[in-house]
């Protein structure tokens, strides 16, 4: 539980072991293969890794056509330009075709730090969550991150997995497998049901003990699956706890807070409280002090907890 | 049957497979009430002499992994691309009238998962080079001696994507790949040259690093000629400019930007049907 990993990091020596695995593994980056991690695929496998430079429009299409070819392609960059660039590419010509294309995009959300807004994505889950045909993971170790890589690769459809570009505490065993369409109970608990993704589902395992301390006991989900999403452990928490509170490093809009809200309205309507950024984009700083400022501390979710909390209660 | 090289009907024999194309392209669209004409009927010599003089393929088995690939870049062509796989045996001649239709397998723009034959969804103009790039990477690295040719459309050409696929088709030498661009001078809003301005687009492709050749699109010994002289181009990607004429066998029809994407009035279909019949 000491060690810390970095998704990207960790991503790219999934890669490199499925190309040593299976010839039909191919990679693409955009000009930020030192950033995502497929350096390493691309000095074993030269020839079967493709720089195609600023041109994330391009490396989409590419991806597409090499999966049409029958190859596996894993394309990346930065989360913000593959799924903000190339928006209509990934809905165009690799969901809207059912392409086995694996979109692994590093530096989601604001921990992203000093490099600014302008590539810190807040909104790709929603872009990806929208579109049909699209599978969207988040990964909040290395162990789920080499899981979900591995798992990709046996997956006939295309596939969004975010990585993050700060390490952070590891969960999982080394030996964690990944399967579609379920999450994982981290820690029981019967007030409320504290669900992240990424970075901030040890931020709700850190709020879960500070909750403790108040004699408030806390269940923590990893929704890293968050399309398809495990609505029936969604529904069966806030069944049991009565109170959600939902926690990511993107707007409070369109991602995790929207596809749980969208669940528990429609199955179970419980007091829900969202953690993420309230329509606002992020900015330069270091990535401890980005989280304060944008209230995605384990304190600020106790806070919501405690919201939710006293909302369930009628107070 | 495959489709061969050595199987390629002669010119007569392709200009009436033209002709016939053009009959069911302008049948579909009047039994359809909407699709796009002009840019159907420009293209139909390039089509016929990729799918009968050119690329190997057999309609018995679609997924032939040693198929030569095709991309419609400018899908809204859908038409043209239907009446020649429709011809060639990939489906029953019917369906062409169910064009458009709820659930028909020919929709407005080709999707690979309704239609035997077509290869990818395109019609979001600007993706296709970049899709036939990766299928020519792919077939570098399968190592079956597959080609992929891809049409675009002059409008389509101001996409910036295009650009981006020109850049890297040149840098992976990729010469198991073909592009032709339809150059019919018109897009929905009016001539290119108004609407934003190609030229000098040979120039562009050359610059680039393209082999770029230009040849009068409606003539099947250039088209032909100039295809088998493309495939064996080394270390580089072919652009053939294939200047054409928007609308191109139905008089009424011709240089008309106002004919993209309508279908023919019953007047416009019976004369366009005589003149195509007497053709």
């Amino acid at each position: 539980m000491a060690d810390k990993e970095s998704t990207r990091v960790e991503y790219g020596k999934a890669l490199l072991q499925l190309g040593q695995e299976n010839q039909d593994i191919v990679a693409l980056d955009a000009d930020l293969s030192g950033s995502t991690q497929t350096k390493h695929f691309a000095k074993a496998f030269p020839e079967r890794f493709f720089n195609m430079g600023v041109a994330e429009q391009d490396l989409l299409g590419t991806a597409a056509g090499l999966a049409l070819g029958g190859k596996i392609p894993f394309a990346s960059t930065f989360a913000m330009f593959a799924t903000g660039r190339a928006w209509e590419q990934i809905r165009q010509s690799v969901a809207y075709a059912k392409l086995n294309v694996k979109i692994v995009a590093s530096h989601g959300g604001i921990s992203v730090g000093e490099d600014g807004g302008s590539h810190q994505a807040v909104e790709d889950l929603a872009l990806m969550r929208v579109i049909p045909n699209m599978v969207v993971l988040i990964p909040a170790d290395g162990p789920e991150t080499r899981a979900m890589v591995r798992w990709a690769a046996t997956y006939q459809g295309p596939v969004y997995i975010r990585t993050g570009r700060m390490p952070f505490p590891v969960i999982y065993e080394e030996n964690h497998t990944f399967e579609l369409g379920r999450s994982d109970i981290l820690r029981e608990g019967e007030d409320v049901t504290l669900a992240g993704v990424g970075l901030m589902v040890h931020h709700c395992l850190q709020a879960a003990d500070l909750l403790a301390a108040d004699g408030v006991s806390a269940r923590v989900l990893n929704l890293s699956c968050l399309k398809p999403l495990d609505w029936q452990l969604v529904v069966d928490s806030a069944r049991r706890t009565g109170a959600v509170v939902t926690a990511e490093e993107h707007l409070a809009t369109g991602g995790l807070g929207s596809a749980v809200s969208e669940v528990l309205a429609e199955h179970y309507p419980v007091p829900l409280q969202r953690i993420g950024l309230r329509d606002i984009f992020g900015t330069s700083g270091k990535a401890d002090i980005l989280l304060q400022h944008y209230g995605l501390m384990p304190g600020d979710i106790k806070a919501a907890a405690l919201k939710a909390l006293a909302r369930k209660n009628g107070r | 049957m495959t489709q061969s090289y050595q199987e390629i009907p002669d010119i007569s024999q392709l200009q009436e497979i033209a002709r016939q194309v053009r009959l069911d392209i302008v049948e579909m669209l009047f039994k359809a009430g909407s699709g796009h004409l002009g840019g159907s009927l420009s293209a139909t010599e390039i089509m016929v002499a990729l799918f009968y003089g050119r690329m190997r393929f057999n309609p018995q088995d679609p997924c032939w992994p040693q198929r030569d690939r095709f991309v419609l870049s400018k899908g809204h062509a859908a038409p043209v691309y239907y009446a020649i796989l429709s011809r060639l045996g990939y489906f029953p001649r019917e369906e062409l009238l169910t064009l458009r239709q709820f659930g028909s397998s020919l929709q407005g723009h080709p999707d690979s998962a309704c239609t035997p034959g077509v290869e990818v969804p395109t019609g979001s103009l600007g993706q296709g080079l970049s899709i036939a790039n990766g299928m020519a990477l792919a077939a570098r690295l399968n190592r079956g001696g597959t080609k992929v040719y891809a049409l675009l459309g002059d409008g389509e050409v101001q996409e910036g994507q295009i650009w981006e696929a020109a850049m890297s088709a040149a840098h992976y030498r990729l010469d198991n790949l073909t592009a032709i661009l339809d150059r019919n001078r018109l897009q929905i809003d009016g001539h290119t040259a108004d609407v934003m301005s190609i030229e000098p687009i040979a120039a562009k492709w050359q610059a680039f690093g393209w082999h770029t050749v230009e040849v009068d699109g409606h003539s099947f010994s250039e088209l032909l000629t100039t295809l088998q002289e493309t495939d064996s181009v080394k270390d580089r990607p072919s652009m053939i400019i294939a200047h054409t004429v928007k609308g191109k066998g139905v008089s009424i029809f011709e240089n008309q930007a106002k004919y993209h994407g309508v279908a023919p009035t019953k007047e416009e279909y019976e004369q366009a049907l005589k003149e195509l019949q007497a053709a």
